[in-house]
């Protein structure tokens, strides 16, 4: 049976099918110079669909910060590089996998791993680390936790199999992300700095070498299909452009590709992602300014009777392309052979400068490769600011958000609310302990790892808060990034550099278009204050279902380092006598708090503004102390606020692992460590700061659950406190209490405002899986 | 030197899908007394190393039931004749199905009551402390490691389990931080707590928990690990005076 559509040539009606305007038809006619093929017209369609070209974006992204003395490589490749020192360099990259996982959340999320992880080690590095930030509709809905329960599920399959620790990810619940949960798998790697491999085909007359799985018809369309549009009724019916995932396979290929690139057997690599052979063919010779030849009937494949065009765009896993001089392919072919791995010659570099695609000696497309990434279209939508911005703070009155009496009570509501409770069930489905690095496990401010054969370590962070982006989204992405900057600094680690994966709505609407700058806009500003450079990232557009979008949610990875890792600590509180203290400045704000959604069920009001160069001296204080080993414990005070910051202190007490169970003495004392409590007396001032609604309001309930950038719940042994106080200087920082034992007490002028047991903490906290039955 | 202090050889057999076999060789290497090297699957000798370690990981993606195609590895018939003569053997995890699927350890391991992969802190106590992988422990003491897999739901028949259990071939159990073997501290539902067991010749065990990631106490998995790959040091050694 002879292939539908080869060399039949498509017109405009076949085009805007395939999603493209009449317009860009127009332009692909004109560099064709005349009516494409069906193959070209396939490959046009997807290297300028959003997912691929960032056509929306592109404009905008310039904005960032993207060098600085540690960037060895920047925007644009697989993954960014930064330089860690000793000759280790440091890989990382976020993408998201939204829409498979919408539509088959087990293998959407777990080939979402996947590809983040070629992307790794395509570079050269050997994968470390995976992390993953996860939004789903409310808990109360069943398709949410089936969406829940098959994402950790696919994440775990796929990074446990491959031997990569997931060590750290979040996990929100709002009802805008019902009809479009978010799934962005980060990953970093580890590589010499002299071992950095960049995806350029190079040297006329070498092979084009693939390698790893057959290519079936699983995945077609999945960039262009999924990823650049939205959602509706017909969401089953994608089911089919949804990859299947292998890590078997990926973990060989991690193992073979990390011997060929190391043993410099390979020019080049590329792994097969978004529009599969297309995509990674046109880069490579673009990048590499050469032409390429693709064989399309030489590609090993699982269904006989695929057409030339679906060979071209299937979205098969497990699948890396690799420029090969033709002295070294026996070589090559040997390392595949001990893995096992299928490796076949299905082209060869040209001096063309064209991609052309043959089928059985036919050539069935011919494309400049440079014009196909070059002249994909830019599209700027003019932004609008959407009517529901509100420009100042609620006032908080009586009538609306009436003061809760029983605050009590009111924490362990709070503890209790999913996004706060203790995510446990997730992470204790991912390995995040092999590989032999991990110094502090999920659950806390930071995953740290060591560098071994080094006295270094890294850690990694990831922030957004989505309805604070949706509030303002120029004050949450920028609180994004202060806040994962924090949680880095908390653990004692120097913020080094930034992965975001941007998840917004449809751009073509004006008012997610203005969501969109905002955001960059508040990202750029804190990357250059914080020194914290974006070096690579993921723009994830039409996140929306029947005309609803997700709130704006730019997710901030970040990585940090330590010249001595040893240092690090966690936000557990440790023994009884020490001094539990407030950093930062007073006030705080019920807008966008999680008190203002799980008490008052409203999200609305205006959120702060981090202030920048606040916020970058009480890192830099909170590291130099840690440096010093002057603090004992150091906690990010986030959602839920002061009260809610003290629990999971408290929490972490006991039920964290690491350094504790470690302990003798802290075994000896029951096994899991023995509980820590604490003694707090609200400071007034927290009631009444100066300019703060909420201190106006004069509550205790808003003090202690309202919600305030810049602030940090640390502890220090007492004999330790005056050299504290001499290194925190001007840097805004209060005595709150003391660590004492099973019970968590606030009191105000002698008022008890809290007293809760640890035990009765920790119950609350951990229960999220009595919601998921 | 003498035969008491040259530096014990760990074999660390790798199969397609291991992932814990570099950790396995790292841990062996924080040992001043050993030294550990890699054995590849389709390989058919050990390379005269002094103890086995089959590692934990997916072999074969664990596609079919885990451990049931690696079995089948030109390396397990070497494995098995090691065993055979005598050699010590460690099954960690997925080494652990491996040495069941083999019939080198009696008994099979199911998914996990659960229906999920876990990863946890477990404490493990040791029921027999007269083994060659427990001998730097005391019985009743408490080990606390990391468990990490999906099919670690150990099951046996009753009569072999009472003959296992007459023998001392029950090595660990998962129990409480009081050392109680309740259900709460079992995170797989394996039969009576077991965690770890012997063949009835006390040279091959298997454990589901991960010692070669409790070797080092400024890690996240402690140290407690230490004590088993101690305890098989030590008698390879002393096996060594005794032979010389």
């Amino acid at each position: 049976m002879s292939p539908q559509y080869v060399n039949r040539r498509a017109d405009v009606d076949a085009a805007v099918k395939l999603g493209l305007t009449a317009e860009e038809y127009a332009h692909i006619c004109e560099i064709q110079g005349g009516e494409p093929t069906y193959v070209e017209l396939a490959i046009y369609s997807l290297m300028w669909s959003e997912h691929c070209s960032y056509k929306h974006s592109r404009p905008i992204l310039g904005r960032f910060p993207t060098s600085g003395p540690r960037v060895l490589q920047g925007p644009g490749e697989n993954a960014g590089v930064i330089d860690i020192g000793d000759g280790w360099a440091i890989a990382m990259k976020v993408e998201s996998h939204n829409h498979p996982s919408a539509v088959e959340p087990f293998q959407g999320a777990a080939t979402g791993v996947g590809g983040i992880v070629r992307d790794i080690f395509t570079m050269g590095a050997r994968p470390i680390v995976s992390c993953d930030s996860l939004r789903f509709g409310e808990l109360d809905e069943p398709r949410q936790r089936y969406l829940l329960d098959g994402v950790v599920g696919g994440i775990a399959h796929y990074g446990n199999c491959l031997g990569i620790p997931t060590v750290c990810g979040e996990i929100y619940f709002e009802p805008s992300y019902e009809g479009n949960c978010l799934v962005n798998a980060m990953a970093a790697g580890i590589l010499r700095t002299d071992q950095i491999v960049r995806a350029k085909a190079a040297g006329v007359g070498n092979h084009v070498v693939l390698i790893g799985n057959k290519t079936g018809r699983d995945g077609i369309g999945g960039a262009s299909v999924l990823a650049s549009q939205e959602f509706d009724e017909t969401l089953e019916e994608k089911r089919p452009s949804v990859q299947v995932g292998d890590p078997f396979t990926e973990k060989k290929l991690i193992e073979a590709c990390l011997v060929l690139l190391h043993d410099h057997l390979v020019v080049s690599m590329q792994d097969l992602g978004a529009a599969g052979l297309t995509s990674s063919s046109s880069e490579m010779a673009s990048k590499g300014m050469v032409g390429l030849d693709i064989h399309a009937d030489r590609v090993p494949l699982r269904e006989a009777d695929m057409e030339p065009w679906e060979i071209m765009i299937s979205e098969s896993q497990e699948r890396m392309l690799s420029i090969v001089e033709p002295g070294k392919l026996d070589a090559v072919r040997e390392v595949c052979d001990r893995w096992d791995l299928d490796c076949t010659v299905i082209g060869e570099v040209t001096d063309s400068k064209m991609l052309r695609v043959w089928w059985h000696g036919e050539m069935v497309g011919d494309i400049p490769a440079r014009r196909l990434a070059d002249e994909a279209p830019v599209v700027r939508t003019p932004s609008v600011k959407p009517a529901y911005i509100a420009d100042d703070p609620v006032a908080v009155g009586d009538a609306d958000y009436p003061a809760a009496k029983d605050l009590g009570a009111a924490l362990l509501e709070l503890l209790a609310a999913p996004n706060i409770a203790d995510k446990r069930w997730a992470w204790e489905q991912y390995d995040y302990i092999v590989q032999a690095n991990t110094m502090q496990i999920p659950g806390g401010d930071a995953a740290v790892l060591r560098v071994k054969g080094t006295t270094r370590g890294i850690a990694f962070a990831n922030d957004c808060n989505g309805r604070h982006c949706y509030l303002d989204p120029y004050r949450g992405a920028k609180a994004a990034v202060a806040e994962a900057a924090r949680n880095l600094s908390c653990a004692g680690a120097l913020p080094v550099a930034v992965t975001d994966c941007l998840n917004f709505g449809n751009p073509e609407k004006g008012e997610i278009y203005w969501q969109f700058e905002q955001a960059i806009e508040g990202i750029a500003e804190a990357c250059e204050a914080l020194d914290t450079p974006v070096v690579s990232g993921n723009v994830s557009f039409y996140n929306e279902s029947f005309g609803n979008a997700i709130y704006p949610t730019p997710m901030v990875g970040m990585l940090g380092l330590y010249d001595d890792v040893s240092v690090h600590i966690d936000h557990g509180f440790k023994d009884e006598g020490d001094l539990v203290l407030l950093l930062g400045p007073d006030g705080a704000w019920l807008d966008g708090s999680e008190f203002q959604k799980a008490r008052y069920g409203k999200v609305e009001g205006r959120v702060p503004d981090v202030d920048l160069e606040a916020e970058r001296r009480l890192q830099a204080a909170l590291r130099a102390a840690v440096g010093r080993r002057l603090l004992k414990s150091a906690h990010d005070c986030a959602e839920g606020g002061l009260a809610v910051a003290l629990a999971e202190c408290a929490i972490g007490s006991g039920v964290n692992g690491g350094a504790r169970y470690a302990d003798p003495e802290a075994r000896a004392q029951g096994g899991a460590g023995r509980w820590r409590g604490t003694d707090v007396e609200l400071p007034e001032a927290l009631l009444a700061a100066p300019g703060q609604p909420l201190g106006a309001a004069g509550r205790p309930d808003l003090a202690l659950f309202g919600e305030a950038p810049t602030r940090v719940v640390a502890t220090c042994a007492p004999g330790d406190f005056e050299a504290l106080e001499a290194l925190l200087g001007d840097i805004p920082h209060r005595r709150v209490g003391v660590v004492t034992g099973e019970t968590l007490r606030c009191t105000m002028k002698g008022n008890e405002l809290i007293s809760v047991t640890v035990r009765a903490l920790r119950d609350a906290y951990e229960s999220l899986p009595g919601r998921l039955a | 030197m003498s035969p008491a202090h040259r530096p014990v050889r760990f074999g660390v057999v790798v199969f397609p899908g291991s992932n814990c076999d570099t950790d396995a060789h790292h841990a062996i290497g924080t040992f001043p007394g050993a030294g550990a090297q890699f054995l590849w699957h389709k390989d058919t000798d050990l390379a005269g190393v002094d103890a086995v370690i089959l590692p934990g990981g997916f072999s074969y993606g664990d596609y079919l039931r885990c451990g049931a195609i690696a079995r089948f590895s030109p390396i397990m018939q070497a494995v098995r004749d090691f065993a055979a003569d005598g050699g010590l053997v460690i099954g960690i995890c997925n080494g652990f199905q491996t040495l069941v699927e083999s019939g080198l350890l009696p008994g099979g391991l199911l998914r996990n009551m659960g229906l999920k992969f876990v990863c946890r802190y477990v404490n493990l106590r040791v029921e027999n402390a007269d083994t060659p992988f427990t001998s730097t422990c005391d019985e009743g003491d408490l080990l606390r490691i990391i468990v990490k897999h999906n099919e670690g739901n150990y099951a046996v028949d009753a009569e072999t389990l009472a003959r296992m259990n007459a023998n001392g071939q029950i090595v660990l159990r998962y129990a409480d931080a009081s050392g109680a073997l309740t259900d709460e501290a079992n995170p797989n539902g394996a039969v009576e707590n077991i965690a770890g067991i012997c063949n009835d010749t006390f040279n091959v065990f298997g454990m589901m928990p991960h010692p070669e990631n409790s070797v080092e106490a400024a890690m996240a998995g402690g140290a407690d690990g230490r004590r088993i790959f101690q305890s098989m040091i030590d008698t390879v050694l002393q096996r060594a005076e005794v032979a010389s």
